[in-house]
């Protein structure tokens, strides 16, 4: 990957000038899925952009010493390292990357779950101290299944490179990881029945309870890029392959708007879990999964 | 930068978060302002978000009295509401004490403690009725901006008479 195939892929597409319309856009199709399903009509398409510049203009608290300047670098940080995560992504043919791109992927994408742990405690709000606890055992649970079950298809193909994963034929051992990976999905994305780091009816906002105005915009908006970032690797993993830019590109966004859809139905279905019970999910019933898509993976590294 | 505050005052008007406060109420307004929420009436088509902290608020709804406990509550969650932010006086209490008037457990009415800009009548107001205050409070808030309220320094120093 040279440098103008970088920049193009982390300013133009899929990086920022693509995933932030997207992060918006996935935003107000969660919101408005729920509505429809709840039965009501939901918010006008523009909304979360809207909140976002309304956000902007909100007074700025003051914060006094060094916990004031982490309160307004979590989010920062967080917004970076979603948006690079979602530039990594091998959407188009031949795009390039470089060997371990998926590793630096999967790290990226665990930053803004960090920073949010790490937000809820400076913040010194008890209803953030409370969130950020709940975050943080909530990502030991669900990422021992997520990165097992990508690293699983990973090593069956001897690469953690993004694009050579991308390609792979449909296997039983990809449909186990990819179904793993969707399972992992709510909780990365504070969705139903796993939202319990941002239960606003038991403890307010969780982690970003003591945030206002441009920061807890930014925040918003690591959380849209988080929904792109997550849904768009499975969608890379699960697209068919197409030679066509334009095909590759089309079918990207389609496959993601579908996984948006699904998760936003699987959050207006259900109700919030308790958090022993969804560590308990995650630990005994999911790990299945992952120990599974394990198994297959050595099976098929013996084999070939 | 005209283009800029347009757009701003655009967003303000199509993005009012609520923070709902009892102040002493008897639960009835508390009951129409979430029945607005629900699907019947869907505040969410006008943008409203029933925010659980005050600090992501833009509008402040109050129902209730204002009792002697809930009047240092008031002021603490109002500040806590950074600006540019409007307040909503849900159902008559918080404009007259209604019923209540002349009980020595009151403090009321809430334009005593912190500036009101919509009142919304009623015991209780319909929920449409509630949509309708929240909508104009929108629209005061996304006209006035920055600016803080006039009447913010005229009914401090009120609510300090009145406490001599």
């Amino acid at each position: 990957m040279n440098i103008v195939t970088a920049l193009v892929r982390l300013l133009l597409f899929p990086g920022i000038l693509f995933a932030v319309p997207a992060a918006w856009f996935f935003l107000w199709v969660e919101r408005k899925a729920v509505a429809r399903m709840q039965g009501r009509i939901g918010p006008p398409f523009m909304q979360p952009f809207f909140d976002f510049i309304k956000l902007l203009g909100k007074h700025v608290p003051p914060r006094a010493g060094v916990g004031g300047l982490l309160m307004m670098t979590w989010p920062l940080v967080a917004v970076a390292s979603a948006g690079v995560a979602v530039g990594l992504l091998p959407v188009l043919p031949a795009s390039g990357g470089f060997e371990g791109d998926l590793i630096l992927l999967l790290g990226l994408m665990e930053v803004p779950s960090m920073c949010l742990i790490a937000a809820g405690f400076s913040s010194r709000s008890i209803f953030g101290e409370i969130g950020s606890a709940r975050e943080a055992v909530l990502s030991v649970s669900y990422n021992v299944v997520f990165l097992l079950a990508i690293l699983s298809i990973a090593a069956s193909q001897h690469t953690f490179r993004l694009e050579a994963l991308a390609q792979l034929p449909v296997s039983p051992l990809q449909v186990v990881g990819v179904v793993a990976l969707l399972v992992c999905l709510p909780a990365k994305l504070h969705l139903n029945p796993f939202s319990l780091p941002n239960a606003e009816q038991e403890i307010y906002a969780g982690p970003l309870t003591e945030y206002a105005g441009p920061e807890l915009a930014l925040w918003e908006l690591s959380h849209g890029l988080e929904w792109v970032a997550a849904t768009g690797l499975v969608a890379t993993l699960i697209a068919p392959q197409a030679t066509a830019w334009w095909l590759a590109a089309l079918v990207f966004v389609a496959l993601s708007f579908a996984i948006v859809l699904l998760l936003s139905a699987v959050s207006a279905a259900t109700a919030r879990l308790q958090i022993d019970t969804t560590v308990r999910f995650y630990w005994q019933c999911t790990l299945v999964f992952a120990v599974l898509a394990v198994a297959s993976a050595l099976f098929m590294r013996f084999r070939s | 930068m005209n283009l800029w505050k347009r757009l701003m005052c655009y967003s303000r008007r199509h993005s009012p978060w609520i923070f709902h406060m009892n102040a002493g109420s008897c639960n009835g307004c508390d009951i129409e302002l979430i029945a607005s929420l629900t699907p019947r009436y869907d505040a969410e088509q006008l943008g409203v978000l029933h925010e659980g902290s005050p600090r992501h608020a833009d509008i402040l709804c109050i129902s209730g009295p204002v009792t002697h406990n809930a009047a240092a509550a008031i002021k603490t969650v109002y500040g806590q509401v950074y600006g540019p932010k409007a307040v909503v006086a849900i159902g008559s209490c918080p404009a007259s004490t209604n019923v209540f008037i002349d009980s020595r457990t009151l403090e009321g009415p809430l334009d005593r403690h912190i500036p009101v800009d919509v009142y919304v009548p009623g015991c209780p107001p319909r929920p449409d009725s509630i949509l309708q205050g929240i909508a104009k409070a929108a629209e005061i808030l996304a006209e006035r901006g920055n600016h803080p309220p006039a009447s913010e320094s005229a009914s401090e120093t009120k609510s300090g008479e009145a406490r001599q």
